[in-house]
């Protein structure tokens, strides 16, 4: 029989609707390959019992003409995602063995439409890092290597140095890279899901802010955090967005607006359309693969019938340095909650203040104790104005300047994912946060503005390793992206990874 | 702006996150790189900017005013780390 796990959604729907398999099969092909797989650390949690148990149910489903959209697609679940009755920590060990007692909002949707669950996902802790080395468990690898006769290179030209899937959804795109999942959740608060798509030739989306309800997903920085999915093409990010996406009353944030078919945009002609490029994305010391990739990716465009504009967005600079004030801020307040008192780890005290300090200086690691201090003292007295109320207002001129490019004409706007491709585990930020902090360079700028954008691979850096475009939509208009994104794909071929080195 | 070391200690009080002597030198020099990194933003002239409040403007969803979930004191209390019945349970607060 033919490799099931290397199916696409759509493909896989598509073989269980014509029963040339069973949604049985399927998943077990998918466990078969997670055990395999185990050396990249994508996983923290399997749970085969329960994906066989839902495979099973989809299986009935289908025999009863009952299949819904994702029937029988086994799905990885980001451990940022509340899972009733299944382990969630956000890779902290401060939630310990915390356990739901519900299910998150978007995790429902997918299993209302037919998905099975195989398990759940590395990130980094409370999705805080671009590289996914701050998750309370082993950092999980890249399945991709370099390749090249650089120093480090072994037997076949193939450097053996473990590279980062990104973060902070690494394992969500370590996993769907090397065919552990069909595809999977992830969220974004400032390049979560983009940047770990672009380190691994894999498709993720950040929709709208509000397009996706947040209930039960472990809160980082609420207005900037939005979930979606990670995925092998346009295609089946469509179909999962489609699923994720929807109102719900118990996020007041999330919008009632109706949800379109997404799949249906893909493959749409963009004549006529007009795409910007953004002159401050041209930053001092891009690498030049990075700029050939852009303009590469702009040609496609203008070659599909798309006319290219030069735009600025002159606040671009200030994204990342108001997004460190803003995201802290959030997440000192959000984490908060973690205290040892109702749930997760607890380090006894002498008293209540004592109990929660050496709790939370135990349960928090290295980078969260840092975004927690750094958002606590910019909320602080006598500091508020000077700092957060200076990054929301910087916040407001980033969003008028795509307000601006958009009310001229532009469509969606074309920019590089990532500044480099991926790096070693431990070659970056050790000795300045901000190092690290770099990596959403070109991703950021979305969040702040709360608008969607996408992440798609479209080349091979000289060592042989995927790179990213980014293309970024009007609010609410991720149909657009579908269709530009899939103009992209169509030209440039999808990025399997091809040596299989783990098993 | 940067911090002094007794700055730091105040700070990880607030956050409530106990911190050992030596990590505190090592937290100041950290917290001053991220501080330097956004001091950047003083650059802008933001006198008549309005801060945002609300990413997409919307009118905020409201609900009918009625209980929707409880009687569930058992699930509330089942991952606390202590508990008596159906009470958290910590270090005396009041003498």
């Amino acid at each position: 029989m033919t490799d099931l796990t290397r199916m696409t959604i759509a493909e896989a729907r598509d073989g269980l609707t014509k029963k040339s398999f069973s949604a049985a099969d399927l998943t077990q092909a998918y466990l078969a390959a997670m055990e395999k797989g185990r050396k990249l650390n994508a996983y923290v949690l399997e749970t085969p019992e329960k994906a066989l148990a839902m495979a099973a149910a989809s299986d009935a489903r289908i025999a009863k003409g009952e299949a819904g959209p994702l029937e029988g697609i086994p799905l990885g679940v980001k451990d940022l995602f509340c899972t009733e009755g299944v382990r969630t920590t956000a890779c902290s060990n401060i939630l310990g063995n915390f356990i739901p007692p519900y299910e998150s909002t978007v995790t429902s949707h997918l299993w209302r439409d037919g998905a099975v669950m195989l398990g759940k996902l590395n990130n980094d802790e409370f999705a805080m890092g671009s590289s996914n080395e701050t998750s309370c468990f082993p950092a999980p690898i890249n399945p991709w290597r370099r390749q090249g006769s650089n120093a480090g290179a072994g037997p076949g030209g193939i450097d053996a140095t473990p590279l980062v899937p990104g973060g902070s959804s690494g394992g969500s795109s370590a996993a769907v890279a090397a065919m552990l999942c069909a595809g999977a959740t992830a969220t974004d608060t400032g390049g979560s899901i983009r940047q770990p798509a672009a380190l691994t030739g894999t498709v993720g989306i950040k929709p709208t802010y509000g397009r996706v309800s947040r209930w039960g997903i472990v809160a980082f920085a609420s207005s900037l955090d939005q979930a979606g999915p990670i995925a092998r093409d346009v295609t089946d990010a469509a179909m999962l967005l489609r699923s994720f996406a929807g109102a719900d009353a118990k996020d007041t944030t999330c919008v009632d607006r109706p949800v379109p078919d997404y799949a249906a945009a893909v493959g749409k002609s963009i004549k006529g359309m007009t795409i910007g490029i953004p002159r401050e994305y041209r930053i001092d010391g891009m690498p030049a693969e990075i700029q050939k990739l852009w303009d590469e990716g702009a040609q496609i465009l203008k070659e599909a019938g798309a006319t290219l504009v030069e735009i600025s967005l002159p606040h671009t600079k200030y994204a990342l340095p108001a997004y460190y004030i803003v995201a802290p801020a959030e997440a000192s307040s959000n984490l908060a909650r973690y205290d040892g008192v109702r749930y997760g780890l607890r380090e006894p005290g002498k008293d209540i203040v004592d109990l929660y300090e050496k709790t939370r200086a135990r349960g928090f690691g290295k980078e969260v104790r840092r975004r927690i201090m750094i958002g606590t003292y910019v909320l602080s007295a006598g500091y508020y104005d000077a700092y957060y109320v200076r990054a929301q207002k910087l916040r407001t001129l980033i969003k008028q300047d795509f307000e601006q490019a958009y009310a001229a004409g532009v469509d969606a706007i074309l920019t590089p994912a990532t500044p480099s491709a991926a790096f070693g585990i431990g070659e970056k930020g050790s000795a300045d946060p901000v190092e690290m902090y770099l990596q959403d360079i070109f991703t950021v700028t979305v969040n702040m503005a709360g608008l969607p954008g996408i992440a798609l691979p479209a080349g091979l850096d000289p060592q042989g390793l995927p790179l990213g475009l980014q293309l970024i939509g009007r609010a609410f208009d991720e149909e657009t992206l579908f269709s530009v994104a899939s103009v992209i794909e169509k030209a440039k071929g999808r990025f399997p990874v091809s040596d299989r080195w783990w098993g | 702006m940067s911090v002094d070391q007794a700055t730091v200690r105040r700070i990880a009080h607030l956050a409530r996150i106990a911190v050992t002597d030596e990590e505190v030198p090592h937290l100041q020099g950290e917290l001053n790189a991220i501080l330097a990194f956004v001091d950047q933003l003083n650059e802008v002239d933001v006198t008549h900017v309005e801060p945002m409040t609300s990413v997409t403007p919307m009118a905020m969803k409201k609900r009918q005013d009625v209980v929707t979930d409880g009687g569930i004191p058992d699930l509330i209390v089942a991952n606390a780390p202590e508990r008596e019945g159906h009470f958290f349970a910590v270090p005396k607060v009041v003498e």
